[in-house]
Protein backbone atom coordinates (compact mmCIF):
# COMPACT_ATOMS: atom_id res chain seq x y z
CA UNK A 1 0.00 0.00 0.00
CA UNK A 2 1.42 3.34 -1.04
CA UNK A 3 0.04 5.56 1.69
CA UNK A 4 1.85 8.66 0.47
CA UNK A 5 0.15 8.40 -2.92
CA UNK A 6 -3.22 7.65 -1.37
CA UNK A 7 -3.09 10.63 0.96
CA UNK A 8 -1.95 12.95 -1.82
CA UNK A 9 -4.78 11.70 -4.04
CA UNK A 10 -7.20 12.13 -1.18
CA UNK A 11 -6.08 15.73 -0.64
CA UNK A 12 -6.39 16.52 -4.35
CA UNK A 13 -9.85 15.00 -4.55
CA UNK A 14 -11.09 16.66 -1.37
CA UNK A 15 -10.21 20.06 -2.80
CA UNK A 16 -12.59 19.25 -5.68
CA UNK A 17 -15.54 18.46 -3.39
CA UNK A 18 -16.79 22.08 -3.15
CA UNK A 19 -17.35 22.23 -6.92
CA UNK A 20 -19.26 18.92 -6.88
CA UNK A 21 -21.45 20.16 -4.04
CA UNK A 22 -21.98 23.55 -5.65
CA UNK A 23 -23.08 21.98 -8.93
CA UNK A 24 -25.37 19.58 -7.12
CA UNK A 25 -26.92 22.10 -4.74
CA UNK A 26 -27.52 24.84 -7.29
CA UNK A 27 -29.10 22.55 -9.86
CA UNK A 28 -31.16 20.90 -7.13
CA UNK A 29 -32.62 24.23 -6.00
CA UNK A 30 -33.23 25.57 -9.51
CA UNK A 31 -34.48 22.17 -10.66
CA UNK A 32 -37.01 22.01 -7.84
CA UNK A 33 -38.41 25.41 -8.80
CA UNK A 34 -38.73 24.29 -12.42
CA UNK A 35 -40.23 21.00 -11.27
CA UNK A 36 -42.89 22.73 -9.18
CA UNK A 37 -43.88 24.78 -12.20
CA UNK A 38 -44.04 21.66 -14.37
CA UNK A 39 -46.04 19.74 -11.79
CA UNK A 40 -48.55 22.59 -11.49
CA UNK A 41 -48.81 22.69 -15.28
CA UNK A 42 -49.51 18.97 -15.33
CA UNK A 43 -52.21 19.36 -12.70
CA UNK A 44 -53.67 22.60 -14.02
CA UNK A 45 -56.33 20.83 -16.03
CA UNK A 46 -55.55 23.10 -18.98
CA UNK A 47 -54.91 20.82 -21.93
CA UNK A 48 -52.18 22.90 -23.59
CA UNK A 49 -50.16 23.42 -20.40
CA UNK A 50 -50.49 19.76 -19.48
CA UNK A 51 -49.35 18.71 -22.95
CA UNK A 52 -46.31 20.96 -22.91
CA UNK A 53 -45.21 19.71 -19.49
CA UNK A 54 -45.83 16.11 -20.52
CA UNK A 55 -43.71 16.51 -23.65
CA UNK A 56 -40.94 18.22 -21.70
CA UNK A 57 -40.82 15.44 -19.11
CA UNK A 58 -40.92 12.75 -21.80
CA UNK A 59 -38.02 14.28 -23.73
CA UNK A 60 -35.78 15.03 -20.76
CA UNK A 61 -36.34 11.70 -19.06
CA UNK A 62 -36.00 9.76 -22.29
CA UNK A 63 -32.61 11.03 -23.42
CA UNK A 64 -29.21 10.62 -21.74
CA UNK A 65 -28.03 13.52 -19.60
CA UNK A 66 -24.74 13.55 -21.49
CA UNK A 67 -26.59 14.28 -24.75
CA UNK A 68 -28.35 17.17 -23.04
CA UNK A 69 -25.05 18.52 -21.71
CA UNK A 70 -23.44 18.32 -25.16
CA UNK A 71 -26.46 19.87 -26.81
CA UNK A 72 -26.23 22.88 -24.52
CA UNK A 73 -22.46 23.20 -24.27
CA UNK A 74 -21.46 22.47 -27.88
CA UNK A 75 -24.77 22.80 -29.67
CA UNK A 76 -26.02 26.25 -28.66
CA UNK A 77 -22.82 27.97 -29.79
CA UNK A 78 -23.66 26.92 -33.34
CA UNK A 79 -26.22 29.72 -33.66
CA UNK A 80 -24.92 33.27 -34.21
CA UNK A 81 -28.06 34.60 -32.51
CA UNK A 82 -27.01 32.84 -29.31
CA UNK A 83 -23.39 33.90 -29.65
CA UNK A 84 -24.37 37.54 -29.93
CA UNK A 85 -27.00 37.53 -27.22
CA UNK A 86 -26.54 38.81 -23.68
CA UNK A 87 -26.64 35.18 -22.49
CA UNK A 88 -23.44 34.23 -24.26
CA UNK A 89 -21.10 35.17 -21.37
CA UNK A 90 -22.97 32.49 -19.39
CA UNK A 91 -23.50 29.89 -22.11
CA UNK A 92 -19.82 30.09 -23.02
CA UNK A 93 -18.85 28.86 -19.57
CA UNK A 94 -18.89 25.10 -19.01
CA UNK A 95 -19.94 25.77 -15.41
CA UNK A 96 -23.21 27.50 -16.35
CA UNK A 97 -23.89 25.03 -19.16
CA UNK A 98 -23.53 22.22 -16.65
CA UNK A 99 -25.87 23.94 -14.19
CA UNK A 100 -28.40 24.53 -16.96
CA UNK A 101 -28.29 20.94 -18.19
CA UNK A 102 -28.49 19.45 -14.69
CA UNK A 103 -31.35 21.79 -13.79
CA UNK A 104 -33.38 20.99 -16.90
CA UNK A 105 -32.76 17.28 -16.41
CA UNK A 106 -33.56 16.99 -12.72
CA UNK A 107 -36.55 19.31 -13.17
CA UNK A 108 -38.21 16.64 -15.33
CA UNK A 109 -37.65 13.88 -12.79
CA UNK A 110 -38.59 15.93 -9.73
CA UNK A 111 -41.75 17.22 -11.47
CA UNK A 112 -43.22 13.71 -11.48
CA UNK A 113 -42.22 13.24 -7.84
CA UNK A 114 -43.95 16.47 -6.84
CA UNK A 115 -46.99 15.61 -8.93
CA UNK A 116 -47.23 12.27 -7.16
CA UNK A 117 -46.96 14.01 -3.80
CA UNK A 118 -49.66 16.53 -4.65
CA UNK A 119 -51.99 13.82 -5.92
CA UNK A 120 -51.52 11.87 -2.71
CA UNK A 121 -52.99 14.62 -0.54
CA UNK A 122 -56.32 13.20 0.67
CA UNK A 123 -59.35 15.02 -0.74
CA UNK A 124 -60.93 15.13 2.72
CA UNK A 125 -58.10 17.24 4.08
CA UNK A 126 -58.54 19.78 1.31
CA UNK A 127 -62.30 19.83 1.85
CA UNK A 128 -61.79 20.33 5.57
CA UNK A 129 -59.46 23.25 4.90
CA UNK A 130 -62.02 24.76 2.55
CA UNK A 131 -64.73 24.26 5.12
CA UNK A 132 -62.57 26.14 7.63
CA UNK A 133 -62.65 29.07 5.21
CA UNK A 134 -59.01 29.00 4.18
CA UNK A 135 -58.10 30.94 1.08
CA UNK A 136 -56.55 28.89 -1.75
CA UNK A 137 -53.08 30.20 -0.98
CA UNK A 138 -53.35 29.54 2.75
CA UNK A 139 -54.74 26.10 1.99
CA UNK A 140 -51.77 25.35 -0.25
CA UNK A 141 -49.27 26.68 2.26
CA UNK A 142 -50.65 25.07 5.39
CA UNK A 143 -52.28 21.86 4.20
CA UNK A 144 -51.43 20.74 0.67
CA UNK A 145 -47.72 21.58 0.57
CA UNK A 146 -46.66 20.04 3.88
CA UNK A 147 -48.59 16.85 3.17
CA UNK A 148 -47.22 16.64 -0.38
CA UNK A 149 -43.65 17.18 0.79
CA UNK A 150 -44.01 14.49 3.40
CA UNK A 151 -45.28 12.10 0.76
CA UNK A 152 -42.64 12.96 -1.84
CA UNK A 153 -39.58 13.07 0.39
CA UNK A 154 -38.37 9.45 0.04
CA UNK A 155 -38.49 9.63 -3.76
CA UNK A 156 -36.88 13.06 -3.65
CA UNK A 157 -34.06 11.59 -1.58
CA UNK A 158 -33.32 9.13 -4.39
CA UNK A 159 -33.24 12.00 -6.86
CA UNK A 160 -30.78 13.93 -4.67
CA UNK A 161 -28.38 10.99 -4.81
CA UNK A 162 -28.91 10.78 -8.57
CA UNK A 163 -27.97 14.46 -8.98
CA UNK A 164 -24.78 14.05 -6.96
CA UNK A 165 -23.85 11.14 -9.22
CA UNK A 166 -24.86 13.11 -12.30
CA UNK A 167 -22.48 15.97 -11.47
CA UNK A 168 -19.67 13.57 -12.42
CA UNK A 169 -20.68 13.91 -16.08
CA UNK A 170 -19.72 17.58 -16.06
CA UNK A 171 -16.09 16.46 -15.95
CA UNK A 172 -16.51 15.56 -19.62
CA UNK A 173 -17.00 19.26 -20.43
CA UNK A 174 -13.77 20.09 -18.58
CA UNK A 175 -15.13 20.88 -15.12
CA UNK A 176 -12.67 19.77 -12.46
CA UNK A 177 -15.00 18.33 -9.88
CA UNK A 178 -14.20 15.07 -8.05
CA UNK A 179 -14.50 12.78 -11.08
CA UNK A 180 -12.64 15.25 -13.30
CA UNK A 181 -9.71 15.41 -10.89
CA UNK A 182 -9.82 11.62 -10.50
CA UNK A 183 -9.65 11.15 -14.29
CA UNK A 184 -6.71 13.55 -14.48
CA UNK A 185 -4.80 11.68 -11.77
CA UNK A 186 -5.55 8.36 -13.49
CA UNK A 187 -4.24 9.75 -16.78
CA UNK A 188 -1.07 11.02 -15.09
CA UNK A 189 -0.26 7.98 -12.95
CA UNK A 190 -2.15 4.99 -14.44
CA UNK A 191 -3.01 3.93 -10.89
CA UNK A 192 -6.68 3.42 -11.59
CA UNK A 193 -7.67 1.23 -8.69
CA UNK A 194 -6.26 3.44 -5.93
CA UNK A 195 -7.76 6.61 -7.41
CA UNK A 196 -11.08 4.85 -7.95
CA UNK A 197 -11.20 3.67 -4.34
CA UNK A 198 -10.50 7.15 -2.97
CA UNK A 199 -12.95 8.92 -5.31
CA UNK A 200 -15.61 6.27 -4.71
CA UNK A 201 -15.20 6.65 -0.96
CA UNK A 202 -15.71 10.40 -1.26
CA UNK A 203 -18.94 9.96 -3.24
CA UNK A 204 -20.16 7.34 -0.81
CA UNK A 205 -19.46 9.67 2.11
CA UNK A 206 -21.34 12.55 0.46
CA UNK A 207 -24.30 10.31 -0.35
CA UNK A 208 -24.28 8.80 3.12
CA UNK A 209 -24.53 12.23 4.74
CA UNK A 210 -27.27 13.28 2.31
CA UNK A 211 -29.38 10.16 2.92
CA UNK A 212 -29.06 10.75 6.69
CA UNK A 213 -30.22 14.35 6.24
CA UNK A 214 -33.22 13.22 4.21
CA UNK A 215 -34.04 10.60 6.83
CA UNK A 216 -33.84 13.27 9.52
CA UNK A 217 -36.18 15.53 7.56
CA UNK A 218 -38.54 12.59 7.08
CA UNK A 219 -38.47 11.91 10.81
CA UNK A 220 -39.28 15.53 11.63
CA UNK A 221 -42.09 15.71 9.10
CA UNK A 222 -43.89 12.58 10.29
CA UNK A 223 -44.53 13.14 14.01
CA UNK A 224 -47.75 11.15 13.75
CA UNK A 225 -45.84 7.97 12.93
CA UNK A 226 -43.62 8.21 15.99
CA UNK A 227 -44.17 6.60 19.36
CA UNK A 228 -45.30 9.19 21.90
CA UNK A 229 -42.23 10.14 23.91
CA UNK A 230 -43.65 10.08 27.43
CA UNK A 231 -46.56 8.57 29.30
CA UNK A 232 -45.68 5.09 28.16
CA UNK A 233 -46.54 2.64 30.88
CA UNK A 234 -45.77 -1.00 30.74
CA UNK A 235 -48.42 -3.01 32.46
CA UNK A 236 -47.74 -6.16 34.40
CA UNK A 237 -48.53 -8.27 31.36
CA UNK A 238 -45.93 -6.45 29.33
CA UNK A 239 -48.39 -4.58 27.13
CA UNK A 240 -47.53 -1.08 26.16
CA UNK A 241 -50.20 1.44 27.05
CA UNK B 1 -20.56 29.04 -46.85
CA UNK B 2 -22.00 25.78 -48.03
CA UNK B 3 -23.32 24.21 -44.87
CA UNK B 4 -25.28 20.98 -45.20
CA UNK B 5 -28.88 21.29 -44.12
CA UNK B 6 -30.59 19.12 -41.55
CA UNK B 7 -32.01 16.81 -44.20
CA UNK B 8 -28.62 16.38 -45.85
CA UNK B 9 -27.23 15.17 -42.56
CA UNK B 10 -29.79 12.47 -41.97
CA UNK B 11 -29.89 11.35 -45.59
CA UNK B 12 -28.51 7.96 -46.54
CA UNK B 13 -26.94 9.20 -49.76
CA UNK B 14 -23.33 10.27 -50.29
CA UNK B 15 -22.34 12.95 -47.80
CA UNK B 16 -25.22 11.93 -45.57
CA UNK B 17 -24.72 10.53 -42.11
CA UNK B 18 -27.87 8.40 -42.00
CA UNK B 19 -26.16 5.03 -42.38
CA UNK B 20 -23.44 5.88 -39.88
CA UNK B 21 -25.96 7.11 -37.32
CA UNK B 22 -28.13 4.05 -37.77
CA UNK B 23 -25.15 1.74 -37.31
CA UNK B 24 -24.20 3.71 -34.21
CA UNK B 25 -27.73 3.34 -32.86
CA UNK B 26 -27.40 -0.43 -33.32
CA UNK B 27 -24.10 -0.27 -31.42
CA UNK B 28 -25.85 1.59 -28.60
CA UNK B 29 -28.46 -1.16 -28.45
CA UNK B 30 -25.68 -3.79 -28.49
CA UNK B 31 -23.83 -2.11 -25.60
CA UNK B 32 -27.05 -1.71 -23.63
CA UNK B 33 -28.20 -5.29 -24.23
CA UNK B 34 -24.79 -6.71 -23.26
CA UNK B 35 -24.65 -4.56 -20.15
CA UNK B 36 -28.24 -5.36 -19.21
CA UNK B 37 -27.66 -9.10 -19.63
CA UNK B 38 -24.46 -9.01 -17.59
CA UNK B 39 -26.26 -6.99 -14.94
CA UNK B 40 -29.11 -9.49 -14.91
CA UNK B 41 -26.76 -12.43 -14.33
CA UNK B 42 -24.98 -10.55 -11.54
CA UNK B 43 -28.34 -9.51 -10.13
CA UNK B 44 -29.65 -13.09 -9.96
CA UNK B 45 -26.61 -14.25 -8.00
CA UNK B 46 -26.53 -11.22 -5.71
CA UNK B 47 -30.26 -11.50 -5.02
CA UNK B 48 -29.80 -15.19 -4.25
CA UNK B 49 -26.92 -14.31 -1.92
CA UNK B 50 -29.09 -11.76 -0.13
CA UNK B 51 -32.08 -14.07 0.21
CA UNK B 52 -30.59 -17.42 1.06
CA UNK B 53 -26.85 -17.00 1.28
CA UNK B 54 -24.85 -17.28 4.45
CA UNK B 55 -23.79 -14.32 6.54
CA UNK B 56 -20.58 -13.65 4.59
CA UNK B 57 -22.34 -13.80 1.22
CA UNK B 58 -25.06 -11.49 2.45
CA UNK B 59 -22.56 -8.93 3.68
CA UNK B 60 -20.72 -9.03 0.35
CA UNK B 61 -23.95 -8.61 -1.62
CA UNK B 62 -25.10 -5.77 0.63
CA UNK B 63 -21.74 -4.04 0.23
CA UNK B 64 -21.92 -4.48 -3.53
CA UNK B 65 -25.36 -2.93 -3.93
CA UNK B 66 -24.62 -0.09 -1.49
CA UNK B 67 -21.34 0.88 -3.13
CA UNK B 68 -22.42 0.52 -6.75
CA UNK B 69 -25.60 2.50 -6.22
CA UNK B 70 -23.71 5.28 -4.45
CA UNK B 71 -20.88 6.06 -6.84
CA UNK B 72 -21.13 7.64 -10.30
CA UNK B 73 -21.31 5.27 -13.27
CA UNK B 74 -18.61 7.25 -15.02
CA UNK B 75 -16.08 6.34 -12.32
CA UNK B 76 -16.92 2.65 -12.76
CA UNK B 77 -16.43 2.95 -16.50
CA UNK B 78 -13.02 4.58 -15.93
CA UNK B 79 -12.14 1.78 -13.51
CA UNK B 80 -12.98 -0.95 -16.00
CA UNK B 81 -11.50 0.80 -19.01
CA UNK B 82 -8.20 2.02 -17.56
CA UNK B 83 -7.94 -0.54 -14.77
CA UNK B 84 -8.86 -3.39 -17.10
CA UNK B 85 -6.24 -2.30 -19.62
CA UNK B 86 -3.60 -2.12 -16.87
CA UNK B 87 -4.54 -5.62 -15.76
CA UNK B 88 -4.41 -7.01 -19.29
CA UNK B 89 -1.05 -5.31 -19.84
CA UNK B 90 0.34 -6.81 -16.65
CA UNK B 91 -0.88 -10.27 -17.61
CA UNK B 92 0.54 -9.75 -21.12
CA UNK B 93 3.92 -8.78 -19.68
CA UNK B 94 3.91 -11.95 -17.61
CA UNK B 95 3.51 -13.98 -20.77
CA UNK B 96 6.20 -12.00 -22.52
CA UNK B 97 4.18 -9.45 -24.47
CA UNK B 98 5.66 -6.01 -25.05
CA UNK B 99 4.12 -2.65 -24.28
CA UNK B 100 0.61 -1.50 -23.48
CA UNK B 101 -2.40 -3.63 -24.34
CA UNK B 102 -5.73 -1.82 -24.33
CA UNK B 103 -8.93 -3.56 -23.33
CA UNK B 104 -11.54 -3.17 -26.08
CA UNK B 105 -13.84 -0.28 -25.18
CA UNK B 106 -16.95 -2.35 -25.93
CA UNK B 107 -15.96 -5.04 -23.45
CA UNK B 108 -14.87 -2.66 -20.70
CA UNK B 109 -17.80 -0.32 -21.24
CA UNK B 110 -20.56 -2.89 -21.30
CA UNK B 111 -19.04 -4.79 -18.36
CA UNK B 112 -18.97 -1.54 -16.38
CA UNK B 113 -22.58 -0.84 -17.30
CA UNK B 114 -23.41 -4.41 -16.31
CA UNK B 115 -21.75 -4.14 -12.92
CA UNK B 116 -23.56 -0.88 -12.09
CA UNK B 117 -26.93 -2.08 -13.35
CA UNK B 118 -26.41 -5.38 -11.51
CA UNK B 119 -26.90 -3.53 -8.25
CA UNK B 120 -30.32 -2.33 -9.42
CA UNK B 121 -31.17 -5.75 -10.85
CA UNK B 122 -30.42 -7.26 -7.45
CA UNK B 123 -32.97 -5.10 -5.68
CA UNK B 124 -35.59 -5.68 -8.36
CA UNK B 125 -35.20 -9.47 -8.18
CA UNK B 126 -35.14 -9.45 -4.40
CA UNK B 127 -38.32 -7.42 -4.21
CA UNK B 128 -40.05 -9.59 -6.81
CA UNK B 129 -39.03 -12.83 -5.12
CA UNK B 130 -40.75 -11.70 -1.94
CA UNK B 131 -44.07 -11.75 -3.74
CA UNK B 132 -43.72 -15.43 -4.66
CA UNK B 133 -46.14 -17.45 -2.59
CA UNK B 134 -44.30 -19.62 -0.10
CA UNK B 135 -46.82 -22.41 -0.57
CA UNK B 136 -45.85 -22.76 -4.23
CA UNK B 137 -42.20 -23.23 -3.25
CA UNK B 138 -43.17 -25.83 -0.66
CA UNK B 139 -45.37 -27.59 -3.17
CA UNK B 140 -42.46 -27.75 -5.61
CA UNK B 141 -40.23 -29.24 -2.93
CA UNK B 142 -42.97 -31.68 -1.97
CA UNK B 143 -43.18 -32.80 -5.60
CA UNK B 144 -39.52 -33.74 -5.33
CA UNK B 145 -38.17 -31.08 -7.66
CA UNK B 146 -34.42 -30.57 -7.55
CA UNK B 147 -33.32 -27.02 -6.64
CA UNK B 148 -32.44 -26.28 -10.25
CA UNK B 149 -35.75 -27.58 -11.59
CA UNK B 150 -37.58 -25.64 -8.91
CA UNK B 151 -35.75 -22.50 -9.91
CA UNK B 152 -36.40 -23.02 -13.61
CA UNK B 153 -40.06 -24.05 -13.46
CA UNK B 154 -41.39 -22.22 -10.41
CA UNK B 155 -39.17 -19.43 -9.06
CA UNK B 156 -37.96 -17.89 -12.32
CA UNK B 157 -41.36 -17.48 -14.05
CA UNK B 158 -43.13 -16.22 -10.92
CA UNK B 159 -40.36 -13.80 -10.01
CA UNK B 160 -40.07 -12.53 -13.54
CA UNK B 161 -43.75 -11.69 -13.64
CA UNK B 162 -43.37 -9.25 -10.76
CA UNK B 163 -39.88 -8.13 -11.71
CA UNK B 164 -40.75 -7.03 -15.23
CA UNK B 165 -41.92 -3.46 -14.47
CA UNK B 166 -38.81 -2.89 -12.35
CA UNK B 167 -36.61 -4.47 -15.01
CA UNK B 168 -38.16 -2.07 -17.52
CA UNK B 169 -36.98 0.85 -15.43
CA UNK B 170 -33.50 -0.65 -15.14
CA UNK B 171 -33.40 -1.14 -18.91
CA UNK B 172 -34.25 2.52 -19.53
CA UNK B 173 -31.48 3.54 -17.13
CA UNK B 174 -29.00 1.18 -18.81
CA UNK B 175 -29.92 2.52 -22.25
CA UNK B 176 -29.14 6.06 -21.14
CA UNK B 177 -26.04 4.95 -19.27
CA UNK B 178 -24.69 3.38 -22.45
CA UNK B 179 -24.07 6.94 -23.68
CA UNK B 180 -21.26 7.18 -21.12
CA UNK B 181 -19.46 4.33 -22.85
CA UNK B 182 -18.62 6.87 -25.55
CA UNK B 183 -15.69 7.99 -23.35
CA UNK B 184 -13.97 4.67 -24.13
CA UNK B 185 -14.06 5.43 -27.85
CA UNK B 186 -16.74 2.90 -28.80
CA UNK B 187 -18.54 4.38 -31.77
CA UNK B 188 -22.04 4.26 -30.35
CA UNK B 189 -24.70 6.87 -30.93
CA UNK B 190 -23.23 9.71 -28.88
CA UNK B 191 -19.67 9.12 -30.11
CA UNK B 192 -20.89 9.07 -33.72
CA UNK B 193 -22.74 12.33 -33.11
CA UNK B 194 -19.54 13.85 -31.71
CA UNK B 195 -17.63 12.71 -34.78
CA UNK B 196 -20.27 14.15 -37.07
CA UNK B 197 -20.41 17.39 -35.11
CA UNK B 198 -16.64 17.72 -35.31
CA UNK B 199 -16.41 17.17 -39.04
CA UNK B 200 -19.37 19.34 -40.09
CA UNK B 201 -19.34 22.04 -37.42
CA UNK B 202 -23.01 21.42 -36.70
CA UNK B 203 -23.04 20.10 -33.12
CA UNK B 204 -26.63 21.12 -32.43
CA UNK B 205 -28.06 19.14 -35.34
CA UNK B 206 -26.08 16.02 -34.53
CA UNK B 207 -26.78 15.95 -30.80
CA UNK B 208 -30.43 16.66 -31.52
CA UNK B 209 -30.57 13.66 -33.86
CA UNK B 210 -28.77 11.51 -31.29
CA UNK B 211 -31.29 12.58 -28.65
CA UNK B 212 -34.19 11.80 -30.97
CA UNK B 213 -32.79 8.33 -31.69
CA UNK B 214 -32.38 7.61 -27.97
CA UNK B 215 -35.96 8.70 -27.48
CA UNK B 216 -37.09 6.42 -30.30
CA UNK B 217 -35.23 3.42 -28.87
CA UNK B 218 -36.58 3.95 -25.37
CA UNK B 219 -40.13 4.49 -26.61
CA UNK B 220 -39.99 1.34 -28.73
CA UNK B 221 -38.55 -0.75 -25.90
CA UNK B 222 -41.19 0.60 -23.53
CA UNK B 223 -43.81 -0.66 -25.97
CA UNK B 224 -42.18 -4.11 -26.14
CA UNK B 225 -41.95 -4.26 -22.35
CA UNK B 226 -45.64 -3.58 -21.98
CA UNK B 227 -46.37 -6.43 -24.37
CA UNK B 228 -44.11 -8.72 -22.34
CA UNK B 229 -45.80 -7.68 -19.13
CA UNK B 230 -49.18 -8.54 -20.55
CA UNK B 231 -47.92 -11.93 -21.70
CA UNK B 232 -46.28 -12.85 -18.41
CA UNK B 233 -49.22 -11.86 -16.28
CA UNK B 234 -51.75 -13.98 -18.11
CA UNK B 235 -53.83 -15.72 -15.52
CA UNK B 236 -53.32 -13.06 -12.87
CA UNK B 237 -56.54 -11.72 -11.48
CA UNK B 238 -56.53 -7.97 -11.04
CA UNK B 239 -58.60 -6.47 -8.29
Amino acid sequence: MDWAFLSETFRNLVSAIPLTLKLGALSMVLGSILATLLALMRLSGIRALDGVARLYIFVFRGTPLLVQIFLIYYGLGQFPAVRHSFLWPFLREPYWCAILALTLNTGAYVAEIIRGGLLAVPAGQIEAARACGMSPWLRFRRIVMPLAIRQALPAYGNEVIAIVKATSLTSIITLMEVTGVAARIIAETYRTVEVFVVAGAIYLAINFVLTRLIMLAEYRLTPHLRQPPQGRLVSAKGETR
Amino acid sequence: MNEPGFLDIISFGPGGWGAALLAAALMTVAVAVTGFTAGGIIGIFAAWAKISGGRALRVIADGYTTVLRGIPELLVIYLFYFGGSALVTAVGKYFGAEGFIGLPGFLAGSLAVGVTSGAFHTEVFRGAFRTVNKGELEAATACGMSPWLKFRRIIAPLTLRHALPGLGNVWQVVLKESALVSVTGVVELLRQAQIGAGSTGLPFDFFLIAGALYLAISTFSGFVLRLGERRLSRGVRRG
